[in-house]
């Protein structure tokens, strides 16, 4: 007896456990759904974080001038100052086994004793080009390299000189230079310069092999012929083509790529804003665009546009600081579109061009800012505060700023890219260059996506509902056992074969027979109807010995002749009407551009992909109306005809909306049909000749590709989520309809 | 006329088109695809063409007939070609002549009108070979071992290369790259003890001594090898091809040599199913557009499998916990909501999640605990077939789901009662009453998540598959079966051969060929299901009466 309870306590425990376990695991579908919707957004989540910095460390410096400039290394630990006194100082910002935070790791003299320096021009690559008060010029570059011993790894300065130690004479006549300028390439290193005695020029060192490892070269000099008042500052691209010259509030633009004479290319004056004057310009990375800093506290960005009138500089878009503080400084960051403009006041404000974004602003410390600098990785800010009378404080800022280029205005909105002669709506997330401008704009892909979705749905809807119509109310239940699973079977097939024959059999097909494609939509119908006609005419024992019932297997081989008939009559009609070739004539007469894989090749395509959904889901709908309401109906004397339209479809009708919404769905959400079927082109253009890109497609194609937790992998993320968010609204709401439409009918 | 309009026939006739439309195009695709697909196999007769052009010239085409199509004449005006008066339309044809080597096209359309004579020699021979595809000739001479043989020792020498090729084949892949696996696994096992400390002096020497006698074998395989490879390079075969050029082929490159003309029709259809069972059973030649697509079988078969044993139990579960335990609240309405949405989020949203949580997310924290020796190289990090088989498990589990629910709903109640009267508890009931009469149901709901998962490529191409896989995901290497590794997909391979390959003219049949066999198998398993899950309605309705 004992036993027996034992056993039988084990039983109930046994049962209670298993309840726990099949909850846990019919939970764990909807679990499943919430993971995937929560893992989306957070690797979306980073894109719209707002810009971070805050300070990090910071060492006392004792140098005793005046810092020129500084800068870091690109891992951080090593930071460097040039001094008024001409020496070069690295201090170490993080404490490794040998060196505590603070130390001064080299210090080297790179004037000679007694000589100052005046000037420190920052050129890109971190050059540093040096004026002292002899005037001469020294192009010096501190560099780092690491060691590692044991398990410890220390970064080591040096400085190097890429144009050799001695002195660069830039002036041939030997003047001093008041204003310099300075880029240089492999091949190439071009100065402009304005000398005391007010003259303008350009002198070019042409390296006699390399650069990069050979510091060898001859000078060339020339004067630049423009009267100039007084100038302010001097920029050089760094492709080397062209050179701003400030001058008051005009900027002249010469270019530099005449070896005989450099002429003044443009001029450009802020019209829109008299009353300010200009304080300060950079170079945004790529060279391509021109920030100008004014005394308002406005920052504008100019580039060239092609108008009607050749290329011309245009005012893009600004940037505020503050209301009327000067912008004292203007910063860019070496590989992305970012600044940061400093204002008289110490204010700082960070923006990204692109996304027109203001990404952070305000004052680091309350001390007047001295040198500052952008780290290479522009993960981190360094800059020089005065403290004492001869004591003065380098200080470290990280910068949390991994996706200034996303906002939800650059994804959804005309952005004004570089190079472009409007704002326009452009995907192109890669190209071979680093300081490419990534163009993200989700407009083109998601157009692409409705588009596709919406020529297939124009296909399949009316063929799936008219099947699922007649299967479901006029079709023998003999013959509809066999026509819907071959129906559904569709849905079956691997739509990456649906998709190679639409892109390798079907497009030729409809390239090569276009008047056929519209024939088809004429003479389908008409030849049906035909036979519907001729099918009435038709004696009365005839008409009993092939009922009505059968119509599907009638219409079969018409269609099959009507098809064959539209492709014959095909180059009839070419030659006829199109002058022998329609694509010719639709590209040539017309003038509508034709792409082989286009709207309409996707749209049949995918159009027999969600036939099926569409067809099975309405056709249920459809036959389990319940039998009492058309019998009704049709008792009270409704041909049948009346009684579908009136009474079936209109009962059946929230079921046949949620047939189609599941359609859409799935529409929206296929990849390799799409992928295979069109170019892959994203374009904004409604035209049923030319193809799309679609966000499944597109990620299936960048996906791969892109570099993980980069800002092209968070869109393309982005991208899922945004799909993923649509077939959830479409399905959900399907689903609901189908659950009121079915307690419905059981209550009828 | 009117009243025939009123009646409303004309629109049930419309509606009819639109069933007829679907029954054609299913049929039409199922037939396109079967008979591509199929003549792909077929041994075409081989053509000699003497064609003259315009200004006299005249030439010789030798190759197997492609297509044929009429193009209109206005299409030929800029061609300078002199047509019969009054001609609208003339034919073409595609003509495949291979021999790679001596032409960079091997697909080229011939105008009828210029072709003088149309002949089948029978002499004419189609050699299959490793390189530059096939080729087209006569054959001139037969060397073995640099001495002039007679042409009738053909099959001999192609049987002997045969055998070579054999040999080679399993040194190459078993032998030599078991020890090269194990080389790289001892690698592995020195870096892992450097990295925990444990790197004694014994240890050092003990897997120093390991390798030293692996090398020492692979030199032996080695020279085995180069041996064999001298043996078969001394064969070769002097051939002419159609412009009379004379090609010496190696009998180390050659495949097989077939007398297309010579065949009967009993002889064609030998080579038909021969072809066939080479295209199963052969690997990929020739960046995957020739040869046969064994690998892809095989990884698609291994991706399913292990799908299948991760969905299976979650499926079940979920349905019956919907069916017999859930009740009628709101949980159980957004579970529903839940399930349907599973079904309906598009693919490649799965192979996103995929990549990004178990690829990135949790391979790389299984790297990070128990792979460090493989750093920075990834080993569970990186796409593989576990995290495809994971992928396509979730993206199956609603079609589980719905199927055993379905075969659940249709057991009678009396069942349940009976069981649960006797004094069973709820999981006996289940386990020993219920689950056996829906296990057919199970097995339905099974074989449609394999057929879905088979032809799924979109997520496949984020979390997994690759255009050619060096190594199978299950070898003779411990531990036998190797989750990390990439695998290849006759899904993926369609889209890979029709659309990435240089040279798609050639490589069509062959992805006609595939779709076939994909197109099959899924069909095939789609009925089955069906079938199953008919056969089973019918016994409930039984039952129940």
């Amino acid at each position: 007896m004992v036993t027996a309870l034992k056993s039988a306590g084990s039983r109930q425990l046994k049962n209670s456990f298993a309840r726990w376990l099949i909850t846990l695991g019919g939970i764990s579908v909807l679990l499943t759904l919430v993971l995937i919707f929560l893992y989306l957004l957070y690797v979306i989540k980073p894109v719209f974080d707002s810009t971070e910095i805050t300070p990090s460390t910071g060492v006392e410096i004792s140098s005793g001038t005046q810092v020129l400039s500084t800068g870091v290394d690109e891992l951080k630990e090593l930071a460097f100052t040039i001094n008024r006194s001409g020496s070069i100082d690295f201090y170490q910002l993080v404490p490794s086994a040998t060196r505590p935070l603070g130390t001064q790791v080299l210090s080297k003299q790179v004037t000679e004793p007694g000589v100052t320096l005046t000037q420190v021009v920052d050129s890109s690559h971190n050059n540093k080009l040096l004026l002292d008060s002899l005037g001469q010029v020294q192009l010096l570059t501190p560099s780092f390299t690491a060691s590692y011993d044991d398990n410890s790894r220390e970064i080591n300065p040096a400085v190097r000189y890429p144009l050799g130690e001695e002195v660069i004479v830039v002036d041939e006549m030997q003047a001093s230079l008041e204003k310099l300028a300075f880029a240089m390439d492999d091949e190439r290193a071009v100065f402009v310069a304005l000398t005391q005695d007010q003259r303008l020029i350009k002198t070019t060192l042409v390296a006699e092999d390399d650069f990069n490892y050979d510091p060898a070269h001859e000078s060339v000099y020339q004067v630049i012929e423009e009267p100039v008042s007084a100038v302010d500052d001097i920029l050089i691209t760094p492709d080397l083509m062209m050179a701003f010259v400030r001058d008051g509030n005009r900027v002249l633009v010469f270019s530099l790529d005449d070896d005989y004479e450099v002429p003044l290319k443009a001029v450009i004056t802020d019209t829109d804003n008299i009353d300010a004057s200009l304080t300060t310009m950079a170079l945004l990375s790529g060279g391509s665009s021109l920030l100008l800093g004014n005394n308002l506290g406005e920052i504008s960005q100019w580039f060239e546009v092609a108008t009607d009138n050749g290329r011309q500089f245009k005012k893009i878009r600004s940037f505020s600081l503050s209301e009327g503080e000067s912008i004292a400084a203007i910063y860019t960051e070496q590989y992305r579109k970012s600044f940061y403009a400093m204002g008289r006041s110490g204010k700082l404000g960070a923006f990204y061009t692109t996304s027109d974004a203001d990404l952070w602003q305000g004052k680091l410390t309350d001390a007047a800012p001295g040198a500052f600098a952008i780290s290479p990785r522009a993960d981190a800010l360094v800059m020089t505060t005065a403290t004492g009378a001869d004591s003065q404080q380098l200080s470290l800022f990280s910068v949390e700023n991994e996706h200034p280029e996303v906002t939800w205005q650059a994804l959804w909105q005309e952005v004004w890219y570089e190079g472009y002669p409007e704002p326009d709506y452009i995907w192109q997330s890669t190209s071979g260059s680093d300081d490419f401008e990534a163009k993200f704009s989700l407009v083109p892909i998601s157009f692409g996506t409705i588009k596709a979705a919406l020529y297939a749905m124009l296909f399949a809807v009316p063929i799936a509902l008219a099947a699922a119509i007649y299967t479901a109310y006029f079709m023998t239940p003999v013959l509809r056992t066999k026509v819907k699973p071959t129906i559904e079977m569709m849905e079956a097939l691997p739509t990456v074969i649906l998709g190679f024959l639409a892109g390798l059999w079907l497009a030729p097909i409809i390239e090569n027979y276009l008047p056929a494609m519209a024939l088809l939509l004429v003479m389908l119908p008409l030849a049906t109807l035909l036979t519907a006609l001729g099918w009435s005419a038709l004696p009365k024992e005839w008409k009993s010995r092939i009922p009505e019932t059968w119509a599907p297997m009638i219409l079969i081989p018409v269609l099959c002749f009507t098809g064959y008939l539209a492709f014959a009559l095909s180059p009839v009609m070419e030659a006829a009407f199109f002058g022998g070739d329609m694509r010719q004539f639709v590209t040539n007469d017309l003038g509508i551009d034709f792409d082989q894989r286009n709207a309409l090749v996707v749209g049949i395509a995918m159009g027999f992909a969600v036939i099926p959904t569409i067809f099975s889901m309405a056709e249920d709908a459809i036959f389990s109306v319940p039998r009492h309401l058309t019998s009704g109906s049709l008792a009270l004397g409704a041909t049948q005809w009346q009684t579908l339209v009136k009474v079936v479809l209109l009962t059946a009708s929230p079921g046949i909306f949620s047939a189609i919404m599941m359609g859409l769905g799935r529409a929206v959400g296929e990849t390799m049909i799409v992928l295979m079927a069109t170019g892959n082109t994203p374009i904004l253009d409604w035209s049923i000749f030319q193809g799309m890109r679609t966000l499944a497609a597109n990620i299936a194609v960048e996906m791969p590709e892109s570099e993980v937790g980069s800002s092209h992998y968070r869109i393309l993320f982005l991208a899922a989520f945004v799909l993923f968010v649509f077939t959830f609204v479409l399905n959900t709401l399907a689903e609901f309809i189908r659950q009121r439409l079915r307690e419905k009918y059981s209550s009828l | 006329m009117k009243t025939w309009f009123k009646s409303g026939s004309p629109w049930v006739w419309l509606s009819a088109g639109g069933v007829s439309i679907s029954l054609i195009s299913v049929l039409g695709l199922l037939w396109l695809i079967a008979s591509r697909g199929l003549s792909y196999f077929w041994p075409s007769d081989i053509y000699q063409f003497d064609m003259q052009d315009q200004a006299g010239n005249k030439s010789t085409v030798i190759g197997e007939i492609y297509d044929r199509e009429f193009i209109p004449a206005e299409q030929l005006a800029h061609a300078d070609i002199t047509l019969a008066p009054g001609t609208t339309t003339v034919e073409r044809l595609l003509v495949k002549t291979g021999n790679r080597e001596l032409v960079s096209l091997d697909f080229r359309w011939l105008l009828v009108p210029q072709i003088t004579e149309t002949t089948t020699p029978e002499e004419l021979v189609v050699i299959e070979r490793r390189t530059n595809g096939n080729f087209y000739g006569f054959i001139e001479e037969l060397i073995l071992d640099g001495q002039l043989v007679p042409q009738s020792k053909l099959p001999e020498l192609v049987s002997r290369v045969e055998h070579f090729q054999e040999q080679i084949d399993a040194l190459q892949k078993v032998d030599i790259g078991a020890i090269n696996y194990q080389l790289e696994r001892l690698r592995l096992k020195e870096r892992k003890h450097n990295l925990d400390k444990t790197l004694t002096a014994e240890v050092k020497a003990d897997i120093h001594g390991q390798m030293a006698t692996l090398k020492s074998e692979y030199q032996q395989l080695e020279s085995k090898l180069l041996a064999l490879r001298e043996e078969i390079a001394r064969d070769q075969l002097k051939v002419r091809a159609m412009d009379g050029q004379v090609v010496t082929i190696n009998f180390e490159d050659i495949l097989k040599v077939t007398f297309n003309n010579q065949l009967g029709l009993w002889d064609k259809t030998g080579v038909f199913f021969s072809q066939v069972a080479a295209f199963v059973v052969d690997e990929p030649r020739e960046a995957n557009t020739e040869g046969g697509v064994f690998p892809a079988i095989f990884g698609t078969v291994l991706m399913v499998l292990l799908m299948t044993v991760i969905v299976s139990p979650f499926g079940v579960v979920a349905a019956i916990y919907l069916h017999e335990y859930a009740g009628n609240n709101a949980l159980t309405k957004i579970l529903r909501i839940a399930v349907i949405n599973l079904a309906g989020v598009p693919s490649i949203v799965y192979g996103v999640f995929g990549l990004g949580f178990f690829v990135y997310m949790v391979g790389g924290s299984l790297d990070q605990l128990f792979y460090p020796e493989n750093l920075p190289s990834p080993t569970f990090g990186t796409p593989g077939v576990l995290w495809s088989a994971i992928t396509l498990a979730i993206l199956t589990l609603p079609v589980v789901i719905v199927s055993t629910e379905e075969g659940l709903s249709r057991i009678p109640a009396a069942m349940r009662h009976g069981s649960l009267a006797l004094g069973a508890t709820k999981v006996e009931t289940l386990w020993r009453i219920i689950l056996p009469i829906a296990s057919p149901a199970i097995m339905t709901g099974i074989i449609l998540a394999i057929a879905r998962a088979a032809g799924e490529v979109a997520p496949l191409m984020l979390v997994g598959v690759v255009k050619m896989a060096p190594n199978l995901p299950l070898d003779g290497n411990f531990p036998f079966l190797h989750l990390d590794r990439k695998f290849m997909h006759l899904g993926f391979h369609i889209y890979d051969v029709g659309f990435q390959s240089p040279n798609v003219e050639a490589a069509r049949p062959l992805v006609y060929a595939t779709a076939l066999l994909l197109v099959t198998i899924i069909v095939a398993l789609n009925m089955t299901a069906v079938s199953i899950r008919n056969r089973l309605r019918e016994k409930y309705r039984m039952l129940e009466h």
